[in-house]
């Protein structure tokens, strides 16, 4: 699985939903994610690949679709 | 001697306008005339606290100087060192002022408060405590003494915010808007500035000025009469409900506005918040600047710790408690009076319910239209006007006070 499916399976579980038809959605907007679940997103992308994403580099702004989460994913994973 | 309280009244505006002048004439020009800057920030300052109160001046130098010395050695220490225990301490060092004021009324200790207090510590305080958890996130990594004075010291927001993020902050400060882009801030000042007036001078000045004296007055001897209570009450709680929006969202026009003149984005404080749709809306949109600090800082924090310490194992039961805790911390925050806790505990179980009755629309698919909508605006708006009646304190003057 690359580094895109694990993303959006981690999305898929946390908002109970499949995403993958959306994503450049806002989660925000749409009401996918609130600030707990983010928190689980982080926690879970920690763990998976083994990035630092401390709550301070969490930008609404930066991670508020799908897409987003994943380039930035990428971008921490340097 | 000459004693200019912010956006008090129609002479500060023409004397903040007439300084600001020089400084939107170089950003007019792309520079940005940085000590021209501060100076203007510190006389408009110093005639805040100049006059009868000095001593809240001292207060807020002496406040200046440990904030200082605590934001720096913190970072200097994260440089070389990351252990929990010094972060902890540091974040209480940074908040114990506050803390210390808070306890003084309470605790009857005079001194404290005259040594220690002045206008605008708690959002001093929100801006310093906020820099020192994300120095220990290692989102900001060097201590820019300029910077943090600049940061800590911007005039407009300093009284009562909104509450700005250093980074955020220091990126606009670090250079000058684009042409286009200051003239599209300075249209939005105009509006900002004619609308501040529209709610603080005219809607505002009616409500409290006017006819909330009065109310309180017929509610309190109303209720007193009639064993505690009084339908005057309800009128009260909607004048005061609604003055409290008026007023706050006036001067934050205001601040935004002085703001935006300097060149600096500062953040929004309220968006339509009596169109919310729930209570989580509702803080979306009320005094957002402090309840997203309390989401960033306090809840997320919060549900971080838990989650990653595995303390419970339901999320409901993690976020339920990070709610409670969250908008309790808030409330001891406006004061340690029983109804400003009340209103915090108020607003947690608020969130609690609002969280179960989300999880059961979306189990249920229950109907949405346009009715179901406004009744979900109506709602909201009187359980946050019920909050209000709290968190107004009349309650207690009602309740816990002899008659006067």
């Amino acid at each position: 699985m690359d580094l895109k499916e694990q993303v959006v399976e981690i999305l898929n579980t946390i908002t109970g939903e499949d995403i993958s038809d959306q994503m450049d959605d806002d989660f925000f907007e749409t009401g996918l994610l609130d600030s707990m679940a983010t928190v689980e997103l982080l926690l879970d992308l920690e763990g998976k690949f083994n990035i630092q994403a401390p709550v301070s580099e969490f930008n609404r702004d930066e991670w508020n679709t799908p897409n987003k989460v994943i380039a930035k994913v990428e971008s921490l994973m340097g | 001697m000459l004693n200019l309280q912010p956006y008090a009244d129609p002479q500060y505006f023409i004397i903040l306008l007439l300084a600001l002048i020089p400084l939107a004439v170089g950003l007019y020009f792309g520079k940005r005339f940085a000590w021209y800057e501060v100076v203007v920030s510190l006389v408009f300052i110093f005639l805040m606290f100049d006059g009868e109160k000095y001593h809240e001046g001292i207060a807020l130098i002496i406040y200046m100087i440990w904030q200082w010395l605590l934001v720096w050695s913190y970072t200097l220490y994260r440089k070389r060192n990351n252990q929990t225990w010094i972060f902890y301490s540091a974040t209480i060092l940074a908040i114990l002022p506050l803390v210390l004021i808070k306890v003084a009324p309470v605790a009857d200790w005079a001194k404290v408060s005259s040594l220690l207090g002045f206008m605008g510590i708690s959002y001093l305080t929100f801006r310093s405590v906020g820099m020192v958890m994300e120095i220990r996130d290692g989102s900001i990594q060097a201590f820019n003494p300029w910077n943090f004075l600049r940061f800590m010291l911007f005039m407009p927001t300093i009284s009562s915010g909104p509450i700005d993020r250093y980074r955020r902050f220091v990126k606009d400060i670090e250079s000058a808007p684009e042409r286009d882009k200051y003239i599209e801030m300075l249209g939005k000042a105009v509006k900002y500035f004619f609308l501040g007036f529209l709610y603080k001078f005219i809607i505002s000045h009616v409500l409290g000025t006017l006819l909330m004296p009065n109310v309180e007055k017929l509610a309190i001897l109303s209720a007193h009469v009639h064993g505690g209570w009084s339908w005057w009450i309800i009128a009260y709680m909607y004048i005061y409900g609604l003055n409290l929006f008026f007023d706050f969202a006036g001067y934050s026009l205001f601040a935004v506005a002085t703001g935006y003149v300097m060149g600096i984005e500062v953040p929004m404080n309220f968006n339509m918040p009596f169109l919310s749709k729930n209570l989580k809306d509702f803080w979306n949109r009320w005094h957002m600047t402090l309840s997203f600090w309390f989401r960033d800082f306090v809840f997320m924090r919060l549900v971080f710790l838990m989650m990653k310490k595995k303390w419970f194992k339901s999320r409901v039961t993690t976020s339920n408690i990070a709610y409670i805790i969250n908008m309790l911390v808030m409330g001891f925050w406006h004061g340690l009076k029983w109804y400003y806790i009340a209103y915090g505990l108020f607003h947690g179980i608020g969130l609690v319910v609002n969280d179960m009755w989300l999880r059961y629309k979306k189990k249920h698919k229950l109907p949405h239209n346009k009715f179901t909508n406004a009744l979900a605006i109506i709602i909201t708006f009187n359980v946050v006007m019920v909050s209000f009646l709290l968190f107004s304190g009349i309650l207690d003057k009602i309740w816990f006070h002899s008659f006067r």
